[in-house]
């Protein structure tokens, strides 16, 4: 049995890695910027930070053609219903990032106006910690969740079917 | 909303909800329920309770109505700087109505800062206007110390004014970056937060946050200047004026900025009277009003600065106004790094001030007085006062009143862009609807600041 040699420059891998991999790359997200969060979100992807490293640039004004929702700041009793439209126009697979306290728990404002919390409306695949959270650490959230994704670790919105 | 749907009730008292919708029975005591619900139609009161929204342009008088459109921008739109709603109804390309819908950002934050200690309250008011978080605490401070009637020491108020002067910078620089971003100069979008980054460096440095500093504080600011901040200092008085001149490079000349802002969003003085309207969109009309000069806080009048102002009132006399601004702010930060004050940077007053970190180790008593003043608060005697700065976008007032607890009673945000956001129905009549993003953006709206 004389091993055969292939070519140089190749490549085995399955379909699914493959395809997980390419979602990473290039994870667009759409523009949802609610409150003081959404300020640092911009500043990520300006030039200080660049967000462009990792391919997600491109922030999408239409859900439609986004992969990735950052909710970026506090969502009012009044902005729920719009926050869950959005996410049902985002086509599958699609991720959600709750940015700041006020997004993950209502943060300091413990009353009538806020929701507590966006996964009550929407499915959270990652939280990020702060008050607002610093570039650094929305790029740290975001690196681990592609980290997940190409991991196939469980994620709980439409990319893990 | 189909007449199926459940009343929405609030717990404890399902009644009042009940009634207020219903329009028929009304409680004999309620006198003012009575009145609301008599005179208000049902429709009216659902609208005002916030579970429907109704479309009241109903006019086809003037154009038969197959040529009458109306178009809902946002809330999540890119250009509407947060979650503005608008409503636009337009004849072909022309906007002859519009509506701003708001409140899809309401925190309740006035109502918190019910519950929050008068020692808690900047950490509350500092989230409201999210781009110059060092104006709102300045206000409430301000007013706090009118209550308790004590002086800030003079560092304290230089300090104040240093920091509020480059917030003002920061806040213009996004301004201008996403002005120019609106209208398709993406690279001031790159340029405007790279040097914001350098302003929020020393933030950082001197407060821990980048933003919602809770720095300034009632009696003072919560932590001297670090080491070296006449260094950092220098290097932002040295490089933002240099960076300005970069940007006039880019955009006064240019042609496609010059068509797309000039003549552009105009509004006339007295509109802006009528309107309430301060701070940059006043003075682009020609008015000389600036609080800094009209009602000196904090000591801002030992220092040296002009009131820019223009004459059209259009978008881009407000982006000459705020280039401008920018430039006597850090004129200003010039002088109060020269002239810094030594001495203390906080009220020498047991009453608000809690004891140095050093003597909480070695005395009781020291110890004591720090927990009572973080977890109960220091009393306010009673009273009321309204106190307001000029922020980045206008008067921003703080009403506050004191029935001589540790808590306000009722605490209400002159917020300078809910006031100015009026002005957008007027500004965006009878022009073209690619001006919209232009004047929004001029504007420079914060949501935060509208809503609360
Ligand atoms: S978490 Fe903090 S920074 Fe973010 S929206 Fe809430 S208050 Fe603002």
């Amino acid at each position: 049995m004389a091993a055969r040699s292939y070519p140089s420059n190749f490549l085995t891998t399955t379909i699914e890695k493959a395809a997980r991999w390419a979602r990473t790359q290039s994870m667009w997200p759409a523009t949802f910027g609610l409150a003081c969060c959404a300020i640092e979100m911009m500043a990520t992807g300006a030039a200080h930070n660049d967000l462009a490293r990792f391919g997600m640039e491109v922030f999408r004004a239409s859900p439609r053609q986004a992969d990735l929702m950052i909710v970026a700041g506090r969502v009012s009793q009044k902005m729920a219903p719009v926050l869950r439209q959005v996410y049902d126009q985002m086509p599958d697979p699609k991720w959600v990032i709750s940015m700041g306290a006020c997004a993950s728990s209502g943060g300091m404002f413990n009353n009538y106006a806020l929701v507590q919390g966006v996964d009550q409306v929407v499915p959270v695949d990652m939280y990020v910690p702060g008050c607002p959270p610093g570039p650094q650490s929305l790029m740290h959230g975001i690196l681990t969740l592609q980290r997940m994704i190409v991991q196939g670790e469980h994620v709980s919105s439409g990319a893990s079917s | 909303m189909s007449d199926e749907t459940p009343t929405p009730t609030i717990d404890g008292e399902p009644e009042i909800v009940d009634i207020w919708l219903s329009g028929t029975e009304v409680p004999p005591t309620d006198e003012g329920a009575q009145e609301m619900a008599e005179e208000e139609p049902e429709a009216r009161l659902r609208e005002q309770l916030g579970s429907v929204v109704t479309d009241d342009y109903v006019d086809s008088e003037v154009a038969p109505e197959d040529e009458r459109m109306i178009i809902n921008m946002g809330p999540q739109h890119p250009s509407t700087h947060g979650v503005l709603r608008l409503q636009l109804e337009l004849e072909g390309e022309i906007i002859r109505r519009s509506k701003p819908i708001i409140g899809y950002l309401h925190t309740g934050m006035e109502k918190t800062a019910e519950t929050l200690t008068f020692a808690q309250g900047p950490t509350n008011v500092t989230r409201m206007d999210y781009l110059a978080p060092l104006h709102n605490e300045l206000a409430y401070s301000l007013a706090v110390e009118q209550l308790l009637g004590i002086d800030v020491p003079p560092r304290a108020q230089a300090i104040r004014i240093l920091m509020t002067e480059l917030n003002r910078v920061s806040s213009h620089l996004v301004a201008l970056a996403t002005n120019g971003m609106d209208i398709g100069a993406l690279s001031m979008m790159l340029y405007g937060f790279r040097e914001r980054e350098l302003i929020l460096e020393f933030f950082e440095k001197t407060t821990g946050l980048r933003m919602n500093h809770n720095y300034i504080r009632p009696g003072g600011v919560a932590a001297d200047l670090p080491p070296g901040w006449r260094r950092d200092v220098a290097r932002i008085v040295e490089t933002i004026p240099a960076r300005i001149r970069d940007y006039d490079d880019l955009l006064r000349e240019n042609p496609i900025w010059l068509s797309r802002t000039k003549g552009v969003g105009v509004i006339t003085a007295e509109e802006c009277r009528a309107y309430g309207i301060t701070g940059p969109i006043l003075r682009s009309t020609g008015v000389d009003w600036d609080l800094r000069k009209a009602f000196p806080y904090s000591g801002i009048d030992r220092y040296e600065f002009d009131v820019p102002t223009g004459t059209n009132g259009d978008v881009y006399d407000r982006y000459m106004i705020r280039m401008e601004e920018i430039r006597q702010s850090i004129r200003i930060v010039e002088q109060v790094a020269e002239t810094m004050p030594k001495g203390d940077y906080r009220a020498d007053d047991r009453k608000v001030t809690p004891p140095p970190r050093a003597r909480i180790d070695e005395s009781m008593e020291a110890l004591i007085h720090h927990f009572k003043i973080f977890t109960e608060g220091f009393r306010v005697p009673p009273g009321e006062t309204y106190v307001a700065v000029e922020s980045p976008r206008g008067e921003l007032g703080c009403y506050l009143v004191s029935v001589g607890e540790g808590r306000p009673w009722r605490m209400h945000i002159r917020a300078p862009s809910f006031y100015n956001l009026q002005a957008l129905p007027v500004m965006m009549a009878d022009t073209l609807v690619a001006d919209t993003i232009a004047t929004i953006a001029s504007l420079d709206p914060v949501m935060g600041d509208v809503d609360r």
